[in-house]
């Protein structure tokens, strides 16, 4: 057996040059360091169930701006430590005064990580193709542990889901997807996606989540999704709003309640 | 009134303590206990995982009569940043007894005792935490006592580990803690409330799977022999927690056999702009970890080290007979009583 459920201080092999991500060596033994799936095969490693996104460089990911300072957007990585994105690292030129109107405070970005240093101050970029603020479509936050799964081999599984949804995706190595296509399309796509964080541990899943998302359509569609789908579409309407409309007035109360809260 | 004698406890017909509560005797004829045990059993443990959504990680554990919840929440951004260290997790661990926990309601909010708790069971994980991989956070480990009958200390540092683990924080291993003490001259493992509370000692012990202590309290008094042949018990006792931890994890996720190991974590070629390129640039900076756990292997050990000269000292100290001032009181109702009452009298003194 190649792959096993493990917990933290299990010992793993005795071969200490196959020890990887996940483990720690003492005695000359492997141990795992966490409660998760641990690969025996050339060489030994565990991935964890659960656990924070950790910034490491040279990722995507999908950022959420928390705060805008004279020559930072500072962004939500979903991880114990915020990615600051400085004006030069935006593609074209930007006044500190047009910082917001390119990014506001709620909107989102895809993202790459230049740099982590010692301290874990992150810094991202956005000079880069494919890199861009991210205006519509929505968003779905997993697991990051769980991203290699919704990937695959070689990228396996993100391709058949593009192709059996036709929905645009992107899988930030947060733990953040961002789709975009018809709403009962993203409706499915979520739902396959849910179901491979869930059964993530298991084996054989892209045919499970192929069988999914080829088989079903017809009838869920028809049964069970027609109450889903209009609250879904009403849902994701009003955040598309937001996305426009909403933001410069809600944004100045937060930054006025924020400076409040500052100050006091 | 009808008056029953249960075990040499007096009882009326709600089967309510009419006298005091202390038995007559702790260990019948046949060797069994109050409860029925044996010297060396433990209580019955149970365990849950992920009972609270919200979190990143939570354990709901009873055993016997206790009732405990914990949950995990990081690591996350630590506020106020004077706290942060700069090369290392905080770990920060708050034991508190719900105001309903025993049947004289606890004044609500930090006590003496719960700060004490707090404070050693946060270090009971200090050894197997890998603290080192995420400077600057913060892990907040909160452990309640929903329902207390004796031994409530232990039971949130077993329930603590399990959260940690299901928040999927790196350990070196799991903590299992366990009480031993002394009734009717004679040692007994995991004590319940009144061996707890009319008892001759009170031992809670905490340690890895390596058997290197990371809490070590103790109530009452022992010989060097008896506290020699406790830690002996007591290392019985934690090595059945274990077990039973282990049993917890391994089938939260069904059978090992339907596993298999997330693929396209490693070994990926770019083929798909964007997402293949992410796995792929794993591989280096997994190589770079394993230098460092390397490494690190080898501090912790030399904490374990230093756990075990701790005990060591304990062990001298016991024997030069200052252990006085070594009564961190543990007896779980005992203190809160004593500790409510305090407060009520400073309360009152304020007031006038």
């Amino acid at each position: 057996m190649d792959h096993n459920i493990v917990i933290p201080g299990q010992m793993l092999s005795e071969d200490v040059k196959s020890a990887g991500h996940g483990t720690y060596v003492k005695n000359d033994k492997v141990y795992s360091l966490y409660y998760g799936v641990a690969n025996l095969k050339d060489r030994t490693y565990v991935v964890p169930f659960s656990g924070k996104y950790i910034p490491s460089r040279k990722d995507y990911l999908i950022g959420v701006v928390i705060q805008l300072t004279s020559s930072n957007w500072i962004f939500d990585i979903r991880s114990p430590y915020d990615g600051l994105l400085h004006v030069s690292e935006y593609p074209k030129r930007v006044e500190s005064s047009g910082m917001k109107r390119i990014m506001d405070i709620g909107d989102c970005a895809i993202l790459r990580i230049k740099d982590v240093s010692k301290s874990m101050r992150t810094d991202v970029s956005m000079r880069e193709r494919g890199l861009r603020p991210l205006k519509d479509g929505r968003l779905i936050e997993i697991l990051p542990t769980k991203v290699p799964r919704v990937i695959g081999h070689n990228g396996s599984m993100v391709s058949m889901l593009k192709k059996e949804s036709n929905c645009d995706m992107f899988v930030g190595q947060n733990g953040r997807i961002w789709i975009q296509g018809k709403d009962h399309e993203m409706d499915r796509l979520t739902e396959a996606i849910d179901m491979i964080e869930r059964e993530a541990h298991t084996s054989g899943l892209t045919e499970k989540v192929q069988q999914f998302m080829n088989n079903d359509p017809v009838v869920e569609d028809d049964i069970v999704s027609g109450s889903d789908e209009s609250v879904d579409q009403g849902s994701d309407a009003s955040s598309e709003d937001n996305d426009d409309t909403i933001p410069e007035e809600t944004c100045r109360k937060i930054d006025a309640l924020l400076d409040d809260a500052e100050d006091a | 009134m009808k008056v029953f004698a249960v075990r040499g406890k007096f009882e009326n017909k709600f089967g309510e303590s009419i006298m005091s509560d202390k038995p007559e005797y702790f260990i019948d004829e046949n060797g069994l206990r109050l409860d029925g045990r044996r010297t060396d059993e433990i209580r019955p443990m149970t365990m849950e995982m992920g009972v609270l959504s919200r979190a990143d990680g939570s354990c709901y554990l009873e055993w016997g009569n206790n009732k405990v919840i914990a949950a995990v929440y990081g690591p996350r951004e630590l506020h106020p940043r004077r706290l942060q260290r700069p090369s290392e997790v905080l770990v920060r661990y708050r034991y508190n007894m719900a105001a309903f926990s025993v049947e004289d309601r606890i004044r609500p909010g930090p006590s003496r005792r719960s700060t004490e708790i707090s404070k050693v069971s946060g270090e009971a994980f200090e050894p197997v935490v890998m603290t080192q991989y995420y400077p600057g956070a913060v892990i907040d480990v909160f452990a309640e006592v929903l329902q207390a009958d004796a031994g409530t200390r232990t039971a949130a540092i077993n329930a603590a580990t399990l959260a940690l683990a299901d928040a999927g924080i790196p350990m070196k291993g799991l903590v299992a803690a366990c009480a031993v003490g002394k009734v009717d001259g004679q040692l007994v493992l995991d004590l319940n409330k009144p061996e707890d509370n009319y008892g001759d000692a009170d031992l809670p012990v905490a340690m890895t799977q390596d058997g290197e202590i990371t809490l070590l309290q103790m109530d009452g008094n022992l010989t060097h022999e008896e506290f020699i042949k406790a830690m002996e018990m007591v290392k019985k006792g934690c090595d059945q927690i274990f077990e039973l931890q282990r049993k917890t994890l391994i089938s939260r996720f069904g059978s090992e056999d339907d596993v298999e190991a997330l693929e396209g974590s490693i070994e990926t070629e770019p083929e798909e702009e964007e997402a293949e390129e992410l796995s792929e640039e794993e591989v280096p900076s997994e190589k770079e970890d394993v230098s460092d756990t390397g490494d690190n292997a080898e501090d912790v050990d030399d904490s374990g080290e230093k756990f075990k000269e701790d005990v060591a000292d304990f062990d001298e100290q016991r024997e030069s007979g200052s252990d006085e001032e070594d009564k961190t009181s543990d007896e779980d109702v005992k203190d809160e009583e004593d500790e409510a009452s305090d407060e009520d009298v400073k309360g009152e003194e304020d007031e006038q």
